[in-house]
């Protein structure tokens, strides 16, 4: 399976998201904001934009197609039984 | 009578957390698959929580608020960031890939796994032996801050010891029956009480106070440097190195990384990393905070005290505050049963079975594993009677000893070209290194190396970048050996 280019849109997202889970543009800034210090928001809110960010990357099936699995062969079937290791994991690679 | 009361909230506590181990142990087969993996049948919702529960331990629920009093809240952010979302991209790195190949070649450790792919017992072993190095520690922390812990919910009256001696008994008992199911159920219940009573605390003391502003407001008063993000103890170094080697360690923790072999399926993975930062948001901001507030409260911390015990017997009454103690001892207890859960499956696994006795039957291993245990945790425990650093401290040191195994194991996974050479040496170098940095901060007679350099940053961080160039170059110089099979990594085609 080839690769869609807006997979690879992942990588600096992570990258970014991990960057700026720090608040450094707010280095130093002593606001206070609804009682809290306004770089408290920021971490608040920047890891509920992780949370859904990371939910669209595991349900656009980037990962499996970098590893070379087929993303619809391994969503709920992969049960706990042996079925797991079967040809689910069959990705295109010849 | 209030001090039988709080004791009588703890001790019950732990004895509902054995009566669930007690009905997993009833339900579970005896394979060793089941008692270390519960058959990989561990769904959404009990493996979000069992490696919340097994994450957080005495380091976030003391450690973290203590911090949090005497440097500024801070600590949320570095705690926030490296849990909640570095952790979190490095279970889909590493902990998803590693699923994959752990559910296609039935691997129990992470020893196991690796030893073979490159066809080593002595890599597997080499593995094992630093895991459980770094698990002393750990296991260790636990004991110090369950003593800690009854000292100060008791006023002294529980001495130290007492405490770490009842998580101890209480630890081995539980693994020793409980294995993998058990161990998960409970941590599904601890982490949710846990939870619950963080916030309940947070919304009682900060009412008592007067509101969120109040708090805030009284924190700023009496530490203007609070307010404002970075200074004092948290430099760039500092916050950077934390936060990697954290993060990083966290992942080769044995009781964390064998999660990444438990899920049902790879919809179960995926869902638990995208709530992850949720989860770890819920816990970190009312705890932590609560000990950045109470810089401005009329609280007398004792030296060398945890804040939170203290805030709490100031603003609730005794029977929530025992609460929350018992909450704290629950995260303690979650821990260092997975702890000592995966430390006897290495020990048993990776070094008894294949270095000591190949011929040993199963029922044999079985009892050297619950020796193993019951060894282990009394070791610590006498160990943790010495106090030889703070919470945080104990923690650190363990955390970048095994964040210094993730590079290499990375590189295994994900580079073909990995030899077995290569790995050893990306393994065992930096480790000897690092080793004699912290022993001689231990022994008298050898000058002391420095753990941080140039403004807070870790020198783990250093040999973190060392184990991946070794890796990378000893590969690059060595020929794969015939043993080795990279097709055992691999996720695609059978």
């Amino acid at each position: 399976m080839r690769r869609p280019r807006r997979d690879i849109v992942w990588i600096p997202t992570f990258a970014l998201l991990v960057a700026f889970a720090v608040p450094w543009p707010l280095w130093g800034v002593d606001r206070v904001v609804a009682g809290l210090p306004v770089w408290i928001w920021w971490h608040v809110a920047w890891l509920g934009l992780c949370a859904v960010l990371f939910s669209r990357f595991a349900r656009s099936g980037a990962w499996e197609r970098g590893m070379g699995l087929r993303p619809e062969a391994n969503g709920e079937d992969r049960g706990a039984g042996g079925d797991a290791r079967g040809p689910a994991a069959g990705g295109d690679r010849p | 009578m209030t001090l039988g009361l709080s004791l009588g909230i703890v001790v019950g506590y732990l004895f509902l957390a054995l009566a669930v181990g007690l009905v997993a142990y009833r339900v579970s087969e005896t394979t060793a698959e089941d008692y270390y993996l519960a058959s990989r049948s561990i769904g959404t919702v009990v493996l979000l929580f069992t490696t919340f529960a097994t994450l957080l331990s005495a380091f976030t629920f003391f450690g973290g608020p203590n911090l949090a009093f005497a440097a500024g809240p801070e600590w949320l952010i570095v705690m926030g960031t490296l849990d909640g979302v570095l952790f979190a991209v490095l279970w889909y790195v590493i902990g998803y890939k590693q699923w994959l190949i752990g559910n296609r070649n039935g691997y129990v450790t992470l020893g196991e796994m690796l030893g073979d792919r490159f066809g080593s017992t002595g890599l597997r072993a080499l593995v094992a032996g630093v895991s459980l190095l770094w698990l002393f520690p750990y296991v260790m922390l636990q004991q110090m801050g369950a003593g800690e812990a009854l000292v100060g919910l008791t006023d002294g009256v529980v001495p130290y010891w007492g405490g770490a001696a009842l998580i101890t008994a209480f630890m081995i008992l539980y693994v020793v029956l409980a294995g993998m199911r058990g161990v998960a159920w409970t941590d599904t219940i601890q982490g949710l009480f846990m939870l619950s009573v963080v916030w309940l605390a947070a919304v009682w003391v900060v009412s008592a106070v007067g509101g969120v502003g109040a708090a805030t407001g009284a924190m700023l008063d009496a530490r203007p440097d609070f307010g404002s993000f970075g200074g004092g103890t948290y430099s760039v170094g500092f916050i950077v190195s934390t936060a990697i080697t954290i993060a990083f360690g966290v992942t080769m923790f044995p009781q964390i990384n064998q999660r990444f072999f438990v899920a049902k399926s790879g919809e179960t993975l995926k869902r638990s990393f995208a709530l992850w930062p949720v989860l770890v948001l819920l816990l970190f901001v009312p705890a932590f905070m609560l000990g950045a507030w109470a810089a401005g409260m009329p609280v007398d911390v004792p030296e060398g005290a945890n804040v939170l015990p203290v805030v709490l017997n100031e603003y609730t009454p005794a029977w929530f505050a025992a609460l929350v103690i018992a909450g704290a001892m629950a995260a303690m207890m979650s821990s260092s049963d997975s702890m000592l859960l995966s430390g006897s499956s290495y020990f048993t696994r990776d070094l008894y079975r294949p270095v000591v006795n190949a011929d040993a039957s199963e029922r044999r291993e079985a009892w050297v594993a619950r020796i193993g245990v019951a060894a282990f945790a009394l070791l610590a425990f006498a160990a943790s009677l010495f106090r030889p650093g703070t919470l945080i401290e104990v923690g650190s040191t363990a955390f970048s000893g095994f964040a210094l195994l993730a590079l290499p194991v990375i590189c295994a996974l994900y580079w073909d070209r990995t030899t077995r050479t290569g790995m050893i040496a990306g393994v065992l170098v930096p480790q000897l290194a690092y080793l004699a940095v912290v022993l001689s901060a231990v022994v008298g007679f050898v000058p002391t190396l420095p753990r941080a350099v140039a403004g807070g940053w870790d020198v783990a961080l250093g040999l973190m970048a060392l184990s991946a160039l070794l890796t990378v170059g000893v590969s690059l110089l060595t020929a794969p050996t015939a043993e080795g099979d990279a097709s055992r990594f691999a996720v695609a085609g059978d």
